[in-house]
C-alpha cells in the first residue's frame, strides 16, 4: 500500500507537498468537471471550494436540500489548536492527543496536517458569518472535550454542526448562484462508473421521478458519511447509508478498518421495540455532568422498580465510577473508555432504568457551583439555597438549553431536577474507504473525504474532531490534492456518457433494482434491517469475541440470502418509492456487516473502539498488540465479503512513541 | 392506545389527492409521531398496500426534513418541537388525527405528505451568504471582536432549520420569518454588513418570485416555529429592506 506520504520533517510535509504538486491553470479548470457526492461538511466544503477555484461541479445528495446532510446534527463543537486560552495548546498537542486518542492506529502525517489547518478553519468560518459562542469581551469562547487537557473546542450553543454546515451550504449557494455548482438534490448515487480504470462518473437515481441518470466527470469525490446505520439503531439520520462507498468498494476501492466504530457514551437509552433511532446528548455535557450509578445493588434494584428516586440517594451511596477509575481525566475520558465503563457497571447489575441499561448524568453539583458564582458576581453575598439553584439552572440553560429541552421531550423527565439517564449508542465510524495522503482511494480519480474515509481517527475518534476533519478535508486538503490528479486531464475533454462502460453500469443498476422488486414478498425491508442490527449490536458491539464474530459472519451471510429471496418491496421502480430506496441501502449494509465482522475477527487485539474480550489487562483495559497489528487493514473486494483480500499498510511512528494509553 | 387517522394520499404531483381513513391499534406514549407512522406503514406493507410516504431524516429535530400538518398545525400540537420530536403521549386513546402535507403554492406536493421546498433553497441562493472565498486566507478569527449580545442574537436567528412550518402556519403562506432569519443573522454581524443592501433586496425579490404571500403580522409563524425564531427578525428585515430601498 503506497500512502504517498511526502518526505521531510513532520511539520514541513504539507507545505512541501503543496509546493511540489501540479496545478491546473484557471482557464483549464473551466474544462474540467468534478462530481461531489454528499453535501455535508466535507462534501459541501469541497464543492464550494472546487467551484470557487473554477472547476465545474455537480453535487448529489439524497436529501431535499444540501442543508439537511447529517453533519447538521453534530452538537458540541469543533476543535482547533488556536491556544486562545493560553493553556499550552499547539498543533503538536492536538496532533498528539488525536493519535493517542485513536489508540495509535492512525497515520502521523495525515493527523499532523489536520492539526496544522485546524486554526484556519475557525478563521474561515468566522469570515463566513458562523455565529460561534463569544465571551463578554467579544472574543471567541472555548470548552473542553474528552481525552484532552486543554480547552480547544469552539462551539455555537449545542448546534455547532448546524452552524458549520449552514456556513458550507451558504458557500455552496454562492457558487450555485454563479452557475458553478449544479445541485442534484433528492438524487442517490447508485454506482460508480470506471473508464480505463479511472473513476469517470456515476449512475444516479432521481428519487422523485425514479429516473436513472448518467453523469460524467473527470473525478468523483465521495463525501457520503459513515455506516453506523448497519446497526439499525444509531445516532445517524434514517437515510444515512453506505451505498456510495460500498459501490466504489465493489468497483475496486479498498475498505479500511471497517470494525473501528465509535459507540458514544452519552445517548438517550432505548425505550422499546418501536424505536427507530437514538438521540445523542452531547459530550460537552461531560464538562459539567457527573456520571454515576448506585454503589449498592439493593439501591439499583429499588431505583429500577421505581421505589427509590436518584435524588434521594446520599452522596456516599453513589459510585462516580469514571472519577474513581480515571482520576486524571475523570468524566472527560475518551468515548470508548467511557462507553465500556458504563457497560461494565450495567452488566454488573447497577443499571438504573427499566431495562437495566442506563447510568446517570447528573448536573446537581454543577448547578450549585455555577449558582454560587453567579450569585457572587450579581452582588448577592449570602444567597439562600433556592436562589443558588435558580441562578445555577439559568447558567446551565444558557450553556445546554437545547439539549435539556430535547431530553425532556423524549424522556418526559426534567433534567434540571433529576439526573439524565444515558447509555452508549453507535455514533460514528472511524473505518471507511482507504485513502492515501491525497485522499485518493485505490481507484484513480475517486476521492473520499470526511467520515467516508478512514484516515485520521485511528481506532477511536476524539470529541469535536469530526467537524474539524470534515471541513479540513473539504476546504483545505482536497481542493489542492485533486489538482495534482486533474492536471493530467486538461486535454481530455468532456467525458461521453454514451460509452459501453456507462451502458454496462446502468444495466447493472437496473437489474439490481428489478431483483429487489422481485422478491417473494414475505418480509419488509425494516424486518431485515432490524435483524441485521441485532446481530451487529450483540456480536460486533462494545465487546467482541472470536466465537461470536464467527457466528456473526455466518448469520449475516444467511440473512443476506434470505433478504434477496424474500424481501417485499411495494410500488414501482419508475416513481417515488421510499421502500425501494431503503431496500438498496439495506442490501449494501448486509454485505458491509459481514466484512465488518470479518475485520473484527481478524484483529486479535483490543484497541480504541474495538474491544476483544480475549485481549484485556487484569483491570479490564484494552490490550493492544503493536507487534502484530500496527497496521491499517485495507480489504479488497473479491466476490463475497467473507472472501475479501487483506492488504496491510504498516503504520510508522517517527514522532510519537507508542505507549499504552492511560487516562488514570 | 387506538387511533383513527385521516391521511392525505396523493400519487404524484399531477394526480388529485384525497383523505384516506386508517385505524391503528397498539400505539404507545413513548413512540414518536413518526414511529407511529412507521408502524402504520409496516401494517400497510404486510397487507400489500403502498405505505404512506413522508419526509424525515435525522429524527432529532435539527435537519428540518420532517413536516406534516397535524390536526391543522404544522408539527402538531406541542410547542418548540418538530414532528419527529412530537411524542404520542400528547394524544389520547380514541383520538382522531388528521395528517396533511404543508400547504402552500410555493410548496407543491410531490407524493402523499411530501412537498417540494426547493423554493427555500433558491431564496438562500439569491443572497444568503457572505461573499468570502473559502481559501482560508482571511484574518485571524479573534481579529474582529463581536459584542456578545449581537453574536447571541445572530445565533438565535441562525438556528432556523428551514422546515417551512412558518409558511404552513401563515394564512398568506408567507416566507417572511424564514427569509428574515437569514437576513437578520448577517445584519447583526460586522462580516455581514458589507453586502447588507444587496442581500436583503435580492432575497426579498426571490421570495416574491417564488409565490410566497405577504406578511400581515398575525404572528402564527412565531407560534408554530419549532426553533422559536422571533417575529423581531421580520421587523429587522423590514427595516433593512426600507433602508436598502432608500439607499437605492
Amino acid at each position: 500500500m503506497d500512502s504517498k506520504i511526502p518526505s521531510g520533517p513532520l511539520a514541513d510535509k504539507w507545505t512541501k507537498h503543496k509546493n511540489d504538486i501540479n496545478l491546473v491553470n484557471p482557464a483549464n479548470k473551466r474544462n474540467i468537471d468534478v462530481i461531489v457526492v454528499g453535501t455535508g461538511l466535507a462534501g459541501g466544503a469541497a464543492a464550494a471550494t472546487l467551484a470557487e477555484l473554477g472547476y465545474n461541479v455537480k453535487t448529489f445528495c439524497y436529501q431535499d436540500s444540501p442543508r439537511r446532510a447529517h453533519s447538521i446534527a453534530a452538537q458540541g463543537g469543533i476543535n482547533a489548536a488556536k491556544n486562545y486560552q493560553g493553556d499550552g495548546d499547539s498543533n503538536y498537542r492536538l496532533f498528539y492527543d488525536t493519535i493517542k486518542g485513536g489508540d495509535y492506529r492512525s497515520r502521523e502525517a495525515n493527523v499532523y496536517r489536520l492539526a496544522e489547518v485546524s486554526g484556519n478553519i475557525i478563521d474561515q468560518c468566522v469570515a463566513q458569518g458562523v455565529p460561534f459562542a463569544r465571551e463578554y469581551g467579544g472574543l471567541l469562547d472555548n470548552r473542553s472535550f474528552g481525552g484532552v487537557l486543554v480547552s480547544r473546542t469552539f462551539y455555537a450553543k449545542g448546534q455547532t454542526g448546524q452552524q458549520l454546515l449552514l456556513g458550507a451550504y451558504s458557500a455552496m449557494n454562492r457558487q450555485i448562484n454563479r452557475g458553478k455548482i449544479q445541485a442534484y438534490n433528492r438524487h442517490e448515487m447508485m454506482d460508480l462508473v470506471l473508464v480505463d480504470g479511472k473513476a469517470r462518473g456515476i449512475i444516479a437515481r432521481d428519487l422523485v421521478s425514479g429516473e436513472i441518470e448518467r453523469h460524467s466527470a473527470h473525478a468523483v469525490v465521495l463525501a457520503t458519511g459513515g455506516y453506523g446505520n448497519v446497526f439499525f439503531l444509531s445516532t445517524n439520520a434514517m437515510g444515512s447509508n453506505v451505498m456510495a462507498a460500498w459501490r466504489a468498494h465493489r468497483k475496486g476501492a479498498f475498505f479500511a478498518n471497517p470494525c473501528f466504530t465509535q459507540i458514544h457514551p452519552t445517548c438517550i437509552p432505548v425505550s422499546g421495540e418501536h424505536q427507530s433511532k437514538l438521540t445523542l446528548m452531547s459530550e460537552s455535557l461531560r464538562n459539567d455532568g457527573r456520571i454515576w450509578v448506585p454503589k449498592k445493588m439493593e439501591d439499583a434494584v429499588a431505583i429500577r422498580e421505581g421505589k427509590l428516586k436518584p435524588t434521594q440517594l446520599a452522596e456516599e451511596d453513589r459510585d462516580y465510577y469514571l472519577e474513581r477509575r480515571y482520576p486524571a481525566f475523570g468524566n472527560l475520558v475518551p468515548r470508548d473508555v467511557a462507553s465500556r465503563a458504563a457497560k461494565e457497571r450495567c452488566d454488573a447489575g447497577f443499571g438504573v432504568n427499566k431495562t437495566g441499561e442506563a447510568v446517570y448524568l447528573d448536573f446537581a453539583s454543577a448547578i450549585k457551583r455555577y449558582g454560587k458564582e453567579k450569585a457572587l458576581t450579581s452582588g448577592l453575598k449570602n444567597p439562600d439555597e433556592a436562589t443558588i439553584i435558580k441562578l445555577g439552572e439559568e447558567v446551565i440553560e444558557a450553556k445546554y438549553g437545547n439539549l435539556f429541552q430535547m431530553y425532556e421531550k423524549i424522556v418526559d423527565q426534567n433534567p434540571y431536577k433529576t439526573p439524565m439517564m444515558i447509555y452508549p449508542a453507535v455514533h460514528y465510524t472511524m473505518g471507511g474507504l482507504w485513502v492515501d495522503y491525497n485522499l485518493q482511494t485505490t481507484i484513480p480519480g475517486c476521492y473520499a473525504a470526511g467520515e467516508a474515509n478512514f484516515s485520521d481517527h485511528g481506532a477511536n475518534r476524539l470529541g469535536a474532531s469530526a467537524l474539524m476533519q470534515g471541513l479540513a478535508d473539504g476546504y483545505f486538503v482536497l481542493p489542492y490534492t485533486i489538482g495534482d490528479y486533474l492536471s493530467d486531464d486538461i486535454r481530455t475533454g468532456k467525458i461521453p456518457t454514451d460509452s459501453k462502460e456507462f451502458d454496462e453500469a446502468e444495466k447493472q443498476v437496473r437489474d439490481r433494482m428489478e431483483k429487489l422488486m422481485g422478491g417473494s414478498g414475505i418480509h419488509s425491508v425494516d424486518y431485515y434491517h432490524k435483524k441485521l442490527g441485532k446481530i451487529m449490536w450483540n456480536k460486533c458491539g462494545m465487546a467482541r469475541n472470536a466465537k461470536e464474530l464467527e457466528e456473526a459472519v455466518k448469520e449475516i451471510s444467511d440473512l443476506r440470502k434470505d433478504f434477496w429471496e424474500n424481501v417485499k418491496v411495494p410500488g414501482t421502480i419508475d416513481s417515488k418509492n421510499q421502500e425501494l430506496e431503503k431496500a438498496g441501502r439495506v442490501a449494501d449494509f448486509l454485505e458491509l456487516g459481514e466484512l465488518f465482522a470479518k475485520d473484527a475477527l481478524h484483529r486479535n487485539e483490543s484497541c480504541g473502539g474495538h474491544f476483544r474480550e480475549e485481549y484485556q489487562t487484569e483491570e479490564g483495559e484494552a490490550l493492544r498488540d503493536d507487534k502484530n497489528f500496527k497496521y491499517v487493514a485495507a480489504w479488497e473486494f473479491a466476490g463475497e465479503p467473507k472472501d475479501a483480500k487483506l492488504h496491510k499498510e504498516d503504520l510508522v511512528y517517527e514522532n510519537i512513541e507508542l505507549k499504552t494509553r492511560s487516562y488514570k | 392506545m387506538k387511533l383513527y387517522l385521516k391521511i392525505w394520499r396523493q400519487k404524484d404531483a399531477s394526480s388529485a389527492g384525497k383523505i384516506v381513513d386508517y385505524t391503528l391499534d397498539g400505539v404507545e406514549g413513548d413512540m414518536s409521531f413518526l414511529e407511529m407512522l412507521d408502524i402504520l406503514n409496516e401494517e400497510l406493507i404486510s397487507k400489500g398496500e403502498e405505505p404512506v410516504e413522508f419526509d424525515h431524516d435525522c429524527r432529532e429535530g435539527i435537519c428540518g426534513t420532517c413536516s406534516l400538518q397535524i390536526n391543522g398545525e404544522p408539527h402538531g400540537p406541542d410547542r418548540l418541537v418538530t414532528t419527529c420530536q412530537l411524542h404520542m403521549r400528547k394524544f389520547n386513546d380514541g383520538d382522531t388525527i388528521v395528517i396533511e402535507p404543508f400547504r402552500a403554492k410555493a410548496f407543491p406536493v410531490i407524493k402523499d405528505l411530501i412537498v417540494d421546498r426547493s423554493s427555500f433553497d433558491r431564496i438562500q441562493q439569491a443572497g444568503g451568504y457572505i461573499s468570502v472565498n473559502t481559501s482560508g486566507n482571511t484574518v485571524d478569527a479573534n481579529a474582529i471582536p463581536i459584542n456578545k449580545h449581537a453574536a447571541d442574537e445572530a445565533m438565535d436567528a441562525a438556528t432556523c432549520i428551514g422546515c417551512g412550518a412558518c409558511v404552513a402556519a401563515c394564512k398568506n403562506a408567507s416566507a417572511m420569518l424564514f427569509t428574515s432569519a437569514k437576513v437578520s443573522q448577517f445584519a447583526l454581524l460586522p462580516q455581514g454588513r458589507v453586502e447588507a443592501v444587496e442581500r436583503v433586496q435580492n432575497m426579498v425579490r426571490q421570495m416574491d418570485l417564488e409565490g410566497f404571500g405577504n406578511c400581515t403580522n398575525t404572528g402564527a409563524c412565531e407560534v408554530e416555529c419549532p426553533k422559536g425564531i422571533s417575529l423581531t427578525n421580520i421587523a429587522r428585515m423590514n427595516r433593512e429592506y426600507l433602508s436598502a430601498t432608500l439607499k437605492g
